[in-house]
């Protein structure tokens, strides 16, 4: 029993504990208030998006490709071959122009860009046949020692379908290059200057990363919008996003497409022409033997010659023009005096 | 080695195996891409599975056979399946496991005791089989929504690997989509998760497949049991008892799932995997005759209940497109098992888990989304249904689905058929030159054309000052630059027209045609190429539509009026 009124000592040991407690919760919660505020302070945005200039792109720009061409030669700057054999004429078209040694220099980084838009077979026309590709592979890394030749495309229909039912992505691989398939992550938002149609637009960037060359390979077709689907045209298959919206503006966009893209040089095989149908066909009955193979330096003059075994004006093909006058090329190919051959 | 360890490691390497089989459901080349993996050997495995096409379609399907030999397997040795091979049992007995570690021997015993409730997965598998049983009525195969390996199959595939690939890209190029993922994960996860309240929650008290086996195996000749009546009652055996089958006294034999853990908790060795049954005695399969009247009877009356909608009948949903070669709709509701194989194999990911606008029965089977994927369905792949278990999507060849070869006078599989949304389309509506369609439809010759038409631009006519060479100066100001694309015409009073090469604010150049001698006006005409489809050619693929520049609600779009696996819904003469 305790008197009612005696003082018990102070419990020295109960209070330093619970003042220890204290220090040390307060010392917690001051750490706690000062992250707080610390984040709230790194991340305070007073305005919000909106308000800013609104920023061209989120991602980061890229300004324009690189320039792949090789210095021009004049009399060397589109040839065309005759011939059924399409390893035979790319091989002789290319010579013509100086043999692959004047385009590919040893340990370049090749980018070949076929059309492998469609998950058809070869044989129907609709995209590069494999055989120009192995072709090209070989000379790139037999004659021009190239480090490292990358075959790619960004397709309209399901590209691991596209590259295998072609048969391309055997080819390629089989000759030693490396077939590479479209990601999302390989578009960057690009714009062209002097443009006015690839603005900010995520364009396939990423193979061209660490390559200095890149050749262009195209069939030759029929296409209901833009008359002819040839070189020029085979850049929109760099174009990522939804860009058939360029489809309204089909001749502007194949023209920007020819000046966003210098090649070192690019390929038509017209060996069959797809002459109804395209730029799918989709049967034998769409292809004509035409049995022709044209390398140059200069796409509107590739595509101007292409036009006529379509049976065709470059007239008809206003992209030509409007490429002309933006100085991609010629339209009168005749003036560069193509080199002919007929190979058996 | 003891035995449960051998349970473990038969656990592991077929759910592996169920792994591996998952991964190479994928179109290509690769070695792990699919050769000739047999991808849907674990739903061959599965006799409710073939039970459930028995009783909607009345036939046993070859590819099905191996559940014959689960079947003969279950009858003689017990549910095996359950414990040693399902790989959806294998992922509870884990979960179940980690969820339980550190809890008191007691509390798993309590957690293990048998209950009453265990009988609802009779109730549920008597459901799904009255609700197939009745084709006159309306047979309708469900079990695959609640089957473990239709669930398990479908889960992985349509929702746990694509979550895996984003990022890591390991079994696909880019992302996959798949609508209705998120009701999948979310009865995926609930069974798994249920682990952590009751281990094998599922197996226990829901799974219609464990039911069908605990039924079979009521004669099987080996059994586990007691080989005494009395103990010393420690209930250790009940420890890790995986069926909740209380062999420590009155075993439930139809509850075991062959697991094994009494066997070697036993420190008295009075449990045994024998040919007698338990000598402390055994229950066979616990359910009330009240219960399965009344589940059957529902089941059976469901199936008409939920055609009442139409969905199946006249009121069929025009969207609801199937894969090519898949069956007219009253025999596919029959044999889809909604296991998602169809859909993880697409190479170009058009083919969708459905949600219930094909009625409550279509729910996750397959359609095309050409909104979704890198394609609409394209014309040189049969994947689809190569792989489907049950031929709900038959295994048609290339000739078939194009109308090719012996197939000529047949014609090729349509899907549907492409209707242009006039009101959205840009020739159509907004005077824009576009027809991406008619460029991507794969058909040759194509089964959208165009008609050309010239039409006056808005503000299009204007007076025209002066005639010179060739070009036009006039007196008002239009916006410079818009008409030199190509696609514009200038037309004269007198009817000819020349082609529009540039325009300046004031003047117009011209490149093709010859220019009037005078001109009062000149209208400024767009040529365009507007996109229409012929019926007879269109097979419904859907590149059209996926390609529509107009992205939201696409201006051609394909619904599933003229689909060739319907005679009812022909609209060619």
């Amino acid at each position: 029993m305790t008197e009612p009124n005696q003082i018990n000592p102070p419990d020295v040991g109960r209070i330093n504990s619970a003042r220890r407690q204290l220090l040390i919760r307060g010392a917690k919660a001051a750490a706690s208030i000062a992250a707080a505020v610390g984040v709230a302070r790194w991340l305070y945005d007073p305005k919000g998006l909106g308000a800013k200039k609104v920023p061209d792109t989120f991602f980061g720009e890229v300004k324009g490709l690189p320039d792949f061409s090789v210095p021009r030669k004049d009399g060397q700057v589109i040839s065309i071959v005759q011939g059924q054999d399409r390893a035979k004429t790319a091989s002789k078209a290319i010579e013509l122009l100086g043999g692959i040694e004047r385009f590919i220099s040893p340990g370049d980084i090749v980018v070949i860009k076929p059309n492998v838009g469609f998950a058809t077979p070869s044989i129907l026309g609709a995209t590069t046949h494999p055989d120009v590709i192995t072709a090209v592979v070989k000379l790139c890394y037999e004659k021009g020692k190239a480090k490292k030749v990358i075959v790619t495309d960004n397709s309209i229909n399901d590209p691991a379908s596209c590259f295998t039912i072609s048969g391309i992505s055997k080819a390629a691989s089989a000759a030693g290059a490396e077939v590479v398939m479209p990601k999302d992550s390989y578009f960057s938002p690009l714009t062209l200057e002097g443009g006015s149609l690839i603005k900010d637009w995520p364009v396939y960037c990423a193979p061209f990363a660490k390559a200095n060359k890149l050749i262009g390979i195209a069939p030759l077709k029929n296409h209901h919008r833009s008359a002819a689907s040839m070189t020029m045209k085979n850049w929109y298959g760099l174009l990522g996003g939804r860009r058939n919206v360029f489809h309204q503006d089909i001749n502007n966009i194949i023209a920007e497409l020819a000046m966003l893209i210098k090649p070192t040089l690019v390929i038509l095989d017209g060996t069959v022409t797809m002459m109804t149908n395209g730029p799918t066909g989709g049967s034998v009955s769409d292809l004509k033997k035409t049995n022709t193979m044209i390398a140059s330096c200069d796409m509107v003059a590739a595509d101007a010659f292409g036009s006529s075994l379509l049976n065709l004006k470059p007239a008809d093909l206003p992209y030509l023009s409007i490429a002309e006058k933006a100085g991609v090329g010629a339209v009168d190919y005749e003036s560069l005096k193509p080199l002919r051959a007929e190979v058996i | 080695m003891k035995i449960t360890t051998v349970r473990r490691i038969s656990q592991l390497f077929f759910f592996a195996l169920f792994l591996w089989f998952c991964i190479v459901a994928t179109v290509g080349d690769k070695f792990w891409q699919i050769r000739n993996w047999p991808i849907n050997w674990f739903l061959q495995l599965d006799p409710l599975v073939a039970l459930g096409t028995i009783l909607s379609t009345g036939k046993f399907y070859g590819p099905l056979h191996c559940a014959l030999g689960v079947v003969i397997l279950t009858i003689i040795f017990g549910r095996f399946f359950c414990g040693w091979i399902c790989p959806f049992g294998a992922i509870h007995q884990f979960v179940g496991y980690l969820g339980n570690r550190g809890k008191k021997v007691a509390e798993k015993i309590r957690l293990n005791i048998y209950r009453k409730a265990q009988c609802v997965k009779y109730l549920v598998l008597i459901f799904f089989l009255g609700m197939a049983a009745f084709p006159s009525l309306a047979s309708s195969l469900q079990t695959g929504l609640l089957d473990p390996i239709p669930l398990v199959t479908r889960s992985f595939q349509l929702v746990l690997l694509p979550i895996l690939d984003r990022g890591t890209y390991l079994t696909s190029v880019n992302a996959r989509y798949y609508e209705f993922g998120w009701l999948i994960l979310a009865v995926f996860a609930t069974a798994v998760l249920l682990n952590l309240i009751i281990p094998r929650f599922y197996c226990r008290f829901i799974c219609p497949l464990g039911a069908f086996l605990a039924i079979i195996s009521r004669f099987s000749i080996w059994r586990i049991g007691k080989t005494k009546p009395q103990c010393i009652n420690c209930k250790t055996c009940e420890k890790s008892c995986e069926g909740g089958c209380e062999p420590s006294g009155n075993i439930k034999i139809a509850e075991c799932v062959l697991c094994f853990n009494c066997r070697d908790d036993c420190k008295h060795d009075l449990i045994v995997y024998q040919t007698v049954s338990s000598l402390a005695g055994e229950t066979q399969v616990d359910v009330s005759r009240r219960g399965v009247v009344l589940s059957f009877v529902s089941g059976v009356l469901a199936a008409p209940a939920i055609r009442l909608s139409g969905k199946v009948a006249s009121n069929w949903y025009s969207g609801v497109v199937r894969p090519p070669g898949a069956l007219a709709e009253p025999e596919f509701v029959k044999r889809c098992l909604k296991c998602g194989q169809c859909m993880r194999v697409c190479p170009t990911n058009v083919i969708q888990p459905a949600g219930i606008e094909g009625g409550l029965e279509g729910l996750w089977t397959p359609i095309l989304n050409n909104r979704i994927g890198s394609s609409g369905c394209q014309l040189n792949c049969v994947a689809c249904g190569q792989v489907c278990p049950t031929s709900a999507i038959r295994p048609i060849t290339l000739d078939e689905k194009g109308g090719l070869g012996e197939f000529a006078s047949a014609g090729p599989i349509k899907l549907g058929i492409a209707f242009v949304d006039q009101g959205r389309c840009l020739p159509w509506s907004m005077d824009k030159p576009c027809i991406v369609c008619q460029e991507d439809c794969p058909v040759s010759p194509k089964a959208i054309f165009t008609k050309d038409t010239f039409t006056t631009v808005r503000d299009g006519v204007v007076s025209v000052k002066k005639l010179t060479g060739d070009s036009i100066e006039i007196d008002q100001s239009i916006p410079a630059g818009k008409f030199g694309t190509g696609d514009y015409y200038a037309l004269f009073e007198d009817g000819s027209r020349c082609k529009i090469a540039s325009n300046t604010d004031t003047s117009i150049g011209i490149s093709e045609g010859k220019l009037p001698a005078s001109a009062g006006k000149v209208e400024i005409q767009v040529r365009l190429q507007r996109p229409c489809v012929d019926i007879e050619k269109c097979t419904g693929c859907g590149i059209c539509e996926h390609e529509c520049p107009v992205t939201g609600k696409r201006a051609i779009r394909i619904t599933a009026e003229g689909e060739t696996r319907s005679k009812d819904r022909r609209l060619l003469l």
